[in-house]
């Protein structure tokens, strides 16, 4: 990612007037923040427990927003001095903790208390396209389980939506790599993350259960929201 | 210039004393041995090698519970479900793991995941004793030092490996015969063909056996392994395991195995080996040329006869 983007706009305006200034000299690194949850910690139960959202929140996603952060200005240092040796190093972290922050992100948006319509079917454009492209809403949940339950290690099962051939697809992704990494123009509509510290306090190792239970708290309403801005 | 003639010594002692730090368990253990030609039809779950509540305060009753008693077990149920008629029935677990490996070329056949968590948490249990964590033998440090440069930067090492394992996975301390990836190679430069202590970091279920090394302890750092006692405090399990669970006395051992598998199945050679090797080709050389012999008796040196020189 060129880190011209992350140059405020003020200071190119200032560049190209000025012509003789460097950019480099007014670089500065946007880094991100641990998103606030739209609900309690409590608010998913008893799908999910309280334990495990402030968990989830508080320990993991900080931790991954922390070392993304730590690992961006390092990246930054390291690009200023032309250390190419120290870019390649830094992009495991970056890929891990990166993905962490992004995939995260989007999986808060994915829950809903069902008291404010979590669990409630998908409708119009996204119900339809879900009954063209996998048959019924049922086929979709029974593919997504299957596809979660059989994941090794950790990672994430996602509905994806192909923004070019307009076509919905189940896919997974390993560890914390982000749904792009399956293909460029793979759009997440929600992701469900199967890593073990998603579930393990309250369901122990069976994963099937998390799964089968997921879905009372699952905002379709958002993911329509995704689905019918990325066809328009 | 590393001097190995410390492992070969370590090997020796090895002959004479065949008493294991965990006795019957770490034979049990070797059944599962990737050199052991063995017909098994049936994987069975080796018993924990100690009651379920040992590990505590620092591995709760309820985490050995599950992870012994479900999580691997689950391994075994599936493993046994798969290998029925296949081309896996009667290996023992150690081969079905290395053959289903598929040599690394992509994905492992469906046995592999099940049979290598199995050895890896048998291998994980035995690397762990009641009351354990004290600091290795004065022989044990040697070798540290020597491939690490001392035991604080061994102990670095291993907790940056694990907290750098991004998922699921384990961390290791192997013994490798050589410098060069395959166990196989011969490197013209004599000081990498020695053998060596080394830390890894595997995703999932692979482990160094497949790569050729001899592992002596390992971490697991799937979540499962720590979250009902740590949470998310990865390094807080594995400081713990260190300081108060490891049993070095189990790593003594199986490096000493390591060395003579070194020696046995990979040719690997250290100077002393070759030195000895010299000498005795030496000896008959001379005991078959007496007209040589008696002109050494008259005080005529047969300079090429001299061996050493490695």
């Amino acid at each position: 990612m060129a880190l011209r983007t992350l140059i405020s706009g003020k200071t190119l305006a200032a560049a190209a007037l000025g012509g003789a200034r460097t950019l480099a000299a007014a670089r500065g690194v946007a880094t991100v923040a641990l998103p606030d949850l739209p609900y309690d910690y409590g608010a998913l139960e008893p799908a999910i427990s309280g334990e495990i959202m402030r968990l989830h929140h508080q320990k993991h996603h900080a931790a991954y927003v922390a070392n993304y952060n730590k690992a961006l200005e390092q990246l930054d240092a390291a690009v200023t001095k032309g250390d190419a040796t120290t870019v390649v190093q830094l992009q495991s972290a970056i890929k891990f903790n990166g993905g962490g922050h992004i995939n995260h992100s989007i999986f808060w948006k994915n829950l809903k208390p069902i008291s404010e319509g979590g669990g409630e079917s998908p409708h119009q454009k996204l119900g339809w396209a879900i009954d063209e492209d996998f048959g019924s809403f049922e086929a979709l949940l029974k593919k997504m389980n299957a596809e979660g339950a059989a994941l090794q290690g950790s990672g994430w099962v996602w509905l994806a939506l192909d923004k070019e051939a307009k076509k919905l697809s189940v896919e997974t992704t390993a560890n914390q790599d982000p749904l792009v990494t399956k293909g460029v123009n793979l759009v997440p509509l929600l992701g469900i993350d199967v890593w073990e510290h998603a579930y393990y306090l309250q369901y122990k190792n069976v994963r099937p259960d998390y799964l089968s239970n997921i879905w009372k708290v699952i905002n379709w309403k958002y993911a329509g929201e995704v689905y019918e801005n990325a066809v328009a | 210039m590393n001097d190995v003639a410390d492992d070969e010594s370590a090997s020796d002692a090895e002959t004479e004393e065949n008493a294991d730090a965990n006795g019957d368990t770490v034979d049990a253990l070797e059944s599962s041995d990737p050199d052991e030609v063995g017909p098994v039809t049936w994987i069975e779950q080796q018993p924990l090698p100690y009651p379920s509540d040992a590990l505590e305060p620092y591995i709760s009753k309820e985490t050995v519970e599950q992870h012994w008693g479900i999580h691997q077990h689950i391994h075994v149920e599936r493993l046994n479900g798969m290998i029925g008629g296949s081309e896996w029935e009667g290996m023992s677990l150690g081969q079905m793991m290395l053959s289903s490996f598929n040599e690394g070329r992509e994905a492992p056949h469906p046995p592999f995941f099940h049979a290598a968590q199995i050895w890896n948490h048998d291998f994980y249990w035995r690397s762990m004793q009641p009351g354990g964590g004290s600091k290795p033998s004065e022989r044990l440090l040697k070798f540290i030092k020597r491939d690490f440069g001392s035991y604080d930067g061994m102990i670095q090492q291993f907790m940056d490996a694990a907290l750098t394992q991004f998922g699921s996975g384990w961390v290791w301390l192997s013994y490798k015969g050589s410098k060069l990836p395959h166990v196989n190679s011969r490197s013209p430069i004599p000081s990498d063909n020695y053998g060596r202590l080394v830390i890894s970091k595997t995703p999932n279920a692979i482990n160094p056996l497949v790569w050729g090394h001899s592992p002596l302890l390992a971490i697991d750092v799937w979540e499962h392994a720590y979250y009902l006692d740590y949470e998310d405090r990865r390094a807080d399990y594995v400081s713990t395991f260190l300081e108060k669970l490891l049993s070095w006395e189990t790593v003594e051992s199986r490096l000493k195995k390591a060395v003579i598998r070194a020696i046995e199945r990979d040719g690997h050679v250290s100077r002393k080996h070759v030195r000895k090797q010299l000498l005795a080709q030496g000896k008959s050389r001379i005991r078959a040329r007496p007209q040589q012999a008696n002109e050494n008796a008259r005080g005529q040196t047969s300079s090429q006869e001299k061996p050493l020189g490695v």
